[in-house]
This record gives structure tokens, C-alpha cells and sequence, in this order.
């Protein structure tokens, strides 16, 4: 079964230094991290002490709120820091990785014998669970409340984004298996996007609901295409996952192994040669960011892509569910007369003296200056333009802002999370904080209603 | 040169930062983020933004009335020595190159229209800078475009000091006490017009304020006109104005300092529509609306309903499409109508909003025998119904979602489950 979404409001970002289709592998990282702070509102307890030894998919932590769901580390070796902060709270664990790598190996599971009770079970038990992502809140998955349905994007229009084709080509099997096991899970369906016209491995997969989207970002984000197909409605909960981790799950299901592997794009126009790396999820990034070569001195390196990512170093690691890791200039420098001087080289949606619109198809060098000071909100119309749901979201926001309980479950709150609105702080005139506003929002309806 | 701008922007930098946490900072910062975008990196959320901000998209606002000031200049020369020449019993006949783009009629015009515009960028910027450093924020960018508005908008003999009263009068009470740019509920230049209006009427209406020297010559024998077609149409004095509708588009008529010129305002407008910095769906409506009010007047006459004598009746029977060509009805909604802040926020609510503006504008420009122009009022009354429109086109689409969830299937088993997890968790 396939429906087409087209999506018409939107903006694309074209950037400097898409990664071009070739995958090297990257050098072995010494030590792997795993960021803690990846797993919004998840409170762990850690199971392994400074200095124990772990194999790779031995669990590391659980979560306090459910203690079947495991956290495991993605190489075998010794956890040989825990870094905390305020309160003690563990921000990140490092461990150091053995030279041969060692596995914990669970029995394998046939997901077309297994019943929803074994398959969650064998999820939670593998550290495969916390890829599985919730809304509303954007929460790693409730293991106890079946969701209405499963949105899986695997049309990435985010600027510099990994293509998704390219990443998961001739992984049909995996990913035939991990589908076949969620759909387990929910009495709804599948829902599976992809761009129109790919080459997409999903598309002769079974027992999924396939949609061909096409049209400019946020077309590839997933809340997109939840608003268009089946809009989440109070009460009800969906689930999300990126079809890369996907190819974890299915492996770990196949072959009882959790294989930390992924191919991750190297992109930005700070990268010399911007292409796709095979690495393993916690790797430290300079371990492939300076085999491709930098261009600045001054750059940011971001894990993830530039509208949602967030901000790390050379020496940070890969995060969680980050397949992109991009880098650009950082933009702390003074420009003359920047607020009245005609623009060419930067993006905009407006007119006003700003030529991006003469040449849609230029790619730009954006570097992170914010081009302008924080304001109230002031220009009204323009969110609208680049945002397709069926939200107003400049009311939704002010409704966060004031902390309107009522007004935020009317006006759609349930149906977003913070990177639908990635694309509104791009554009925001007022250089309105649009992601904290609504991650904000959603903590307090998390908070009093739940 | 380059190394002298490296040096101006290092010393600039290296105050901000001996400012910084101080009471003047906001003044500081003013200063220098007009000199030099700064420096702020993202730190939060997207790490690349748009060109835009606030800044430009005044700046943008203000190009648009460039035109209209420069126009200004000229026809407040003109308005003077035409009105000269035509009480001395020798109406001039306008030519374009001979004498309307004098350097006679420009200077008149700079000497009385300067001065406005000073006192009102003055004034108007003095309060937002002691606002700002009061409350520690940043001087937003805001009065940029009200204080090119203000002098546009008066009669060219308004006394400076009346102007500087009501320029206090409408930034504090009109957008300060609200909380500044973004916050307040009616458009301040508007509510400094108002301001002017209602406390110093014989300046702000009447038949000699709108040609500069008309009043001060009242009573003598110099006397000269200084009527408004529509103050003409107001007492059903059709003979005496020989204006041509193309002296009417072009603007080469009595009035308010910036509004005169049709033409150039919809050159204006066309631009910030085409800039995306004004709502088109503002405009058109408004321009809707104002011709559905004028259509309605126009049949009131021709079925007979009104006799000729009526105080209404000149400008009942003036044609419908005129009224947006004389009087300030196409600088409102190119201008006013659409500030953004102060309007409709929702793509429908400008449809709404619009033509109510134009709809109200013309109402009671015909029904205001005191006072024949009704777009200032006309704005200030939808910029009070505008977050009411907004609620309603609002509440459409949360109905919309109401509805969705009452169809939704939410399994009983789901919330049982969930229920029994918050027990657990607590």
C-alpha cells in the first residue's frame, strides 16, 4: 500500500558541503562515551562501578523509572570515568575499548514466532528499547503502553542530513526483521516515508504502510508526516524511530549481537572532504573528522545536523541517534552595517534587500552568527510559510511562553516535538528561541498532566 | 582603510564588554549594533539562522517611505504658492518640471517637513532610550519606522512642540506601558495621530491647517485655502476644487504631509509586498473593503434615497474607487494597517481585519461631518477587535482538533496501562 504526501510550506537549506557517496572506514576509537544527557527525562542508575569491565552490549545503566530498561555500552572495555554534574547528576561515561572486542550474546529471536511479550523483553534486555522514541513529549518509549502506530522517515531533507538511501542500502533483511518485530507491538500500522522517486530498501518490504513524500524541508521530519497521515490526538501515543537504528535492532535480533555500528555522514563547509564514515555509536569524533580534513581554525562541530543538533567538540563522541555530525564556521565576528546592507550570501525567506530567492538552488556557507539581536515576537506570517502542520505556531509558542495549560493541549502541543519547530527558528525574525520554548512547554504538560 | 575599520570595531568591542552590566549598556548597544551586526553566535536550537531581523526588516519598511518624504518635500512647496497664486486670482496650471520639482518648492518643503521629522525621531528615540536603560533591555527597533510615520501623517503647520507632546504621549502610553515593540496593542504612530486630534483639534482639522501659511494668513488679506478635497466634499462644495483625478493618484493636492501621493504609496506597498515584509492579504482586503463601502454609498445615491441637500450627499456621491486615491486611506493600509504587531496575526484574521479597515474607513469619512477622514480611527478601533478576530479564526482550528479526538479510538487498555505505570513511578 503506498499514499503520497506532498509537502508544499517549507524552506530547504542548501549548504555548502553535502557528504559525497563514498564510506570510509574510521580509525578505532580509543575510548566511546555515551551521553546521558541523549536520553531526555530518563534518571539512571548505573550498574556497572568506575573502573568494571564491560562487553559490548553488557548494560551500563537502567532507567530508575523502569528498571527492565536497559542501557548498554556499545564496545567491550573498561568504564574508566563517570563525569557528573550538579547534584551528581552522571552526564557521560567513558569507557576505554579493549583491542578485541568481546560480546554479550543474547539468544536470537525469530520475530514472526515470538509474541509482543518476548519481543519487548528481548528489546529491553538488548539495550535495543531506548531507539525507540515517543510522542507526544519526545521521550524514549513507555515499554508498557502500546502505541496507536510507528512513524519511521527515511527521507532526510534536513540541510546536510545523511541521505537514507545511501546508509541503508542492502540492509533489507535487518530491517525486515526489526519491522516484523514492531509490528508486534502496536495494533496499528507501520507508517514508512519515503522520498518520492528513491531507491529506497523499504520499499518492498512487508507489512508496513509505505508513503512517497516529496516537497521542500520539514517534509523528512517525521511530525510532518504524522500531521499529514494520522495526527497524534490527546491520550494517544506514537512512536518513532530512525531507520538506521533500525539495522541495530533487526542485526540484534538475527544474531543475538548488539552491533553499535552505523554509517555516519562527515558534512559542513568546515570539512575539506566531506563523505560518509563507518563508526560505532560513542566514538570520538576526531576519529574521523580529521581524516577528511578541516578548512577553519574557528568551526563548530555539531552532532546531528545543523537545525536540530547539538553543539560538541572535535574531541566529543557520536551521539545516540545522530547519523550526521557536521561542521561549520563559527560566526563571532562583527559585520559593518550587516542589519541594512543588501545580502547575498546568506539565506532568507524574505525580500527585504536578501537575494536568496533569485538563486533557490545556490548553496550557501552559513556560519552560526545568530544576524541579529533577540526580540519579542514582532513579524507575524512568516512561521506559517515554512511550517506545513496544521498548527498556528507562533499562538502555540506564546502559549508555552506563558505557560498555558489549556491553551497548549488545544493549539497541538501534544502533536510536536522541539524539531518541528527547527525550521521556524531558522527563519524567526525575532531570533526566538522556538525549540527550548516548546521542549520547555512540553516538560510542564509532561509535568502536570503526563 | 581596512585597518582603520579593524581598529574602530576591536575599540567598539572592547567597550561593549566595559559596558556590559552596566545602566547605559542598551544605549551603548544601540549605537554599536547599528554600526556593526554583532557578534552573537547561537547557542540554543538551530545553529544557522536567517538573514533577517529586526533591524532590516524596519530598515525595509522605512525605504518604502522614502519615496513618499521626498514627494513631501515638493508638494508642501507647492500646496504653499499654488494656493498663493490662486488667491491672488491666478490659479496655477501644475507642470511637472516648471513648477512643482523646483528647488523653491523643495526647500519650503525641507524647512517645514525637516524639523517634524526631527522632533519626531527625537523625541520618539529619547523616550526609548531612557525606557531602555530604566529597564535594562535593548532598544528595539521599533520606533525606527513610527517615527518616519509621524511627521507623514500630520498637517504641515503642526506647532513642533504639540508634535513632541503627543510623540511622549503616544510612545509611553501607546507601547511602553505595554512593554514595548511587540507588546503593545495599538499602532503608536496612530495613537500619537490620535493624541494630536483630540486634544488639539483646530490644529488637526478644518480648511486651513492642510496648506502650509493657510493659517497664519487667516484674516488678513493674504488669506489662503488650505482645504482638503474631502473637506470640499464635506460641504457639498464640489465647484471650487479643480483637482483632475490624476492630480488626486500623483498626489499633487492638499493634505497631510506624506499621504498625498497615491502613486508613490502603492509603489511603496508594492514594494513591501513584494518584499514579504507587509501582509499582501492586509492590503487587498482593505483596498476590498474600502471600494464595498464606497459601492454601497455610491447606490445609496443613484436609487434616490438621498436628496442632493443632504450633509452627506458630496461625499455619498463621490465615486466609490476615488476614495482610495484622496485622503489618507491608501497611506493607513500600506502603512498602518499592516504593522504586523498591532493587526490580525493569523493568515484569515488579515482577510478579516483588512477589510474591515477599509470598509470602517470610508464609513466614517462619509458619516464624520466634523472631521471627513476616518482611517486613523478606522485602524485604531480593528487594532482593538484584532486579537478577537484572531481568537475566532483560532478557535476554528482547535475545534477542528476537539473533533479528531473525539472520533480517535483511544483504547481503554492503553490508559489503564498507563495509569498503573504513574502508581509505580510514584
Amino acid at each position: 500500500m503506498s499514499k503520497d504526501i506532498r509537502i508544499k510550506k517549507g524552506l530547504n537549506i542548501n549548504l555548502v558541503g553535502a557528504a559525497e557517496h563514498t564510506t570510509s572506514k574510521a580509525a578505532l576509537s580509543n575510548v566511546y562515551a555515551i551521553n546521558l544527557l541523549d536520553f531526555y527525562g530518563v534518571t539512571p542508575k548505573l550498574l556497572v562501578k568506575e573502573g568494571g569491565e564491560v562487553k559490548a552490549g553488557e548494560p551500563l545503566f537502567y532507567n530508575k523509572d523502569n528498571e527492565e530498561m536497559l542501557f548498554v555500552s556499545p564496545v567491550s572495555g573498561e568504564l574508566v570515568e563517570v563525569i557528573r554534574g550538579a547534584r551528581r547528576k552522571v552526564l557521560m561515561l567513558k569507557i576505554l575499548a579493549d583491542k578485541d572486542q568481546k560480546y554479550l550474546t543474547h539468544k536470537a529471536l525469530d520475530p514472526d514466532k515470538a509474541n509482543a511479550e518476548e519481543i519487548t523483553a528481548f528489546l529491553l534486555q538488548s539495550g535495543c528499547w531506548p531507539f525507540i522514541k515517543r510522542r507526544p513529549y519526545d521521550l524514549v518509549a513507555n515499554p508498557k503502553v502500546a502505541p496507536k502506530a510507528i512513524f519511521i522517515s527515511a527521507y532526510a531533507t534536513a540541510p546536510l542530513a545523511a541521505d537514507m538511501d545511501y546508509v541503508l542500502q542492502g540492509k533489507e533483511q535487518e530491517l525486515q526483521t526489526a519491522l516484523s518485530a514492531l509490528a508486534k507491538l502496536t495494533p496499528g500500522e507501520i507508517h514508512v516515508s519515503v522520498g518520492k522517486g528513491s531507491d529506497s530498501p523499504f520499499a518492498d518490504l512487508k507489512g508496513i504502510t509505505l508513503h512517497r513524500v516529496s516537497g521542500p524541508h520539514p517534509a523528512g521530519l517525521v511530525g510532518t508526516q504524522i500531521n499529514k497521515i494520522d495526527p497524534i490526538n490527546k491520550g494517544e501515543q506514537v512512536w518513532t524511530l530512525s531507520p538506521q537504528d533500525l539495522i541495530i535492532i533487526g542485526e540484534c535480533l538475527r544474531t543475538g549481537k548488539f552491533n553499535a555500528e552505523r554509517i555516519v555522514a562527515l558534512a559542513g563547509s568546515s570539512i575539506k572532504e566531506p563523505k560518509y564514515y563507518s563508526t560505532r555509536i560513542g566514538a570520538e569524533i576526531a576519529t574521523f573528522l580529521y581524516a577528511s580534513g578541516v578548512n577553519d581554525k574557528n568551526f563548530r562541530v555539531i552532532n546531528g545536523d545543523v537545525l536540530t543538533g547539538s553543539k560538541t567538540t572535535p574531541n566529543g563522541f557520536l551521539g545516540f541517534y545522530n547519523n550526521t555530525v557536521t561542521a561549520i564556521p563559527e560566526g563571532d565576528d562583527y559585520e559593518l552595517f550587516g542589519w541594512s546592507k543588501p545580502v547575498f550570501d546568506k539565506i532568507s525567506t524574505t525580500r527585504a534587500l536578501t537575494f536568496s530567492w533569485m538563486l533557490p538552488r545556490k548553496t550557501y556557507d552559513l556560519n552560526t552568527n545568530t544576524n541579529g539581536e533577540h526580540r519579542a515576537f514582532v513579524v507575524t506570517g512568516q512561521y506559517e510559510e515554512v511550517f506545513p502542520l496544521d498548527i498556528y505556531p507562533m499562538q502555540l509558542l506564546k502559549a508555552c511562553m506563558v505557560k498555558d495549560l489549556d491553551e497548549m493541549e488545544q493549539l497541538g502541543l501534544y502533536e510536536v516535538i522541539p524539531e518541528d519547530f527547527s525550521l521556524t527558528e531558522f527563519v524567526c525574525t525575532s531570533k526566538q528561541p522556538h525549540q527550548q520554548i516548546i521542549r520547555d512547554g512540553l516538560d510542564l504538560l509532561y509535568k502536570e498532566i503526563g | 582603510m581596512s585597518d582603520k575599520r579593524l581598529t574602530l570595531k576591536k575599540r567598539l568591542h572592547i567597550l561593549k564588554h566595559r559596558y556590559r552590566g552596566k545602566k547605559m549598556a542598551p544605549a551603548f548597544n544601540a549605537f554599536h549594533t547599528f554600526l556593526y551586526s554583532p557578534n552573537e553566535t547561537t547557542h540554543s536550537g538551530a545553529h544557522v539562522r536567517a538573514a533577517d531581523d529586526l533591524k532590516r526588516t524596519m530598515n525595509t519598511v522605512i525605504m518604502a517611505l522614502i519615496p513618499v518624504l521626498l514627494f513631501s518635500f515638493f508638494n508642501t512647496g507647492y500646496q504653499h504658492y499654488a494656493a498663493i497664486d490662486a488667491a491672488s486670482g491666478a490659479p496655477r496650471e501644475l507642470m511637472l518640471w516648471e513648477n512643482f520639482l523646483t528647488w523653491e518648492n523643495f526647500w519650503l518643503g525641507l524647512i517645514k517637513v525637516l524639523p517634524l521629522v526631527i522632533i519626531s525621531y527625537g523625541v520618539g528615540l529619547l523616550v526609548e532610550f531612557i525606557f531602555a536603560v530604566i529597564k535594562g533591555h535593548e532598544v528595539e527597533e521599533g520606533y525606527l519606522v513610527t517615527g518616519m510615520l509621524v511627521p507623514l501623517i500630520v498637517p504641515v503647520d503642526t506647532p513642533l512642540w504639540m508634535l513632541a507632546v503627543s510623540v511622549v504621549f503616544g510612545v509611553v502610553i501607546g507601547k511602553e506601558v505595554f512593554g514595548g515593540t511587540g507588546m503593545n496593542i495599538l499602532n503608536p504612530a496612530l495613537t500619537i495621530r490620535a493624541f494630536l486630534f483630540f486634544a488639539y483639534p483646530t490644529w488637526m482639522s478644518g480648511d486651513k491647517v492642510w496648506v502650509h501659511g493657510a493659517v497664519e494668513r487667516a484674516g488678513t488679506a493674504d488669506a489662503i485655502s488650505g482645504e482638503t478635497i474631502l473637506g470640499y466634499l464635506a460641504q457639498n462644495n464640489t465647484s471650487e476644487f479643480t483637482y483632475s483625478v490624476s492630480d488626486m493618484f500623483f498626489g499633487f493636492i492638499p493634505g497631510s504631509v506624506g499621504e498625498t501621493s497615491a502613486f508613490l504609496i502603492l509603489l511603496g506597498g508594492l514594494f513591501l509586498v513584494f518584499s514579504k515584509i507587509a501582509s499582501w492579504r492586509i492590503m487587498l482586503s482593505a483596498v476590498i473593503g474600502s471600494l464595498v463601502m464606497g459601492l454601497i454609498f455610491n447606490g445609496v445615491v443613484d436609487a434616490g434615497w438621498i436628496s442632493e441637500t443632504s450633509t452627506f450627499y458630496g461625499l455619498m456621491s463621490f465615486d466609490f474607487w476615488k476614495h482610495l486615491i484622496v485622503g489618507g486611506l491608501a497611506f493607513g493600509i500600506v502603512y498602518m494597517a499592516t504593522d504586523p504587531v498591532t493587526g490580525s496575526q493569523t493568515n484569515r484574521g488579515k482577510w478579516i481585519y483588512g477589510f474591515l479597515i477599509g470598509f470602517i474607513s470610508v464609513m466614517i469619512r462619509v458619516f464624520n461631518p466634523a472631521y471627513p477622514e476616518g482611517v486613523f480611527l478606522a485602524i485604531l478601533l480593528m487594532n482593538v477587535f484584532a486579537p478577537t478576530i484572531d481568537h475566532y479564526v483560532i478557535r476554528g482550528n482547535v475545534k477542528r482538533r476537539m473533533k479528531r479526538l473525539k472520533k480517535a479510538v483511544i483504547p481503554a487498555a492503553v490508559q489503564e496501562k498507563e495509569e498503573d505505570l504513574k502508581v509505580e513511578t510514584v
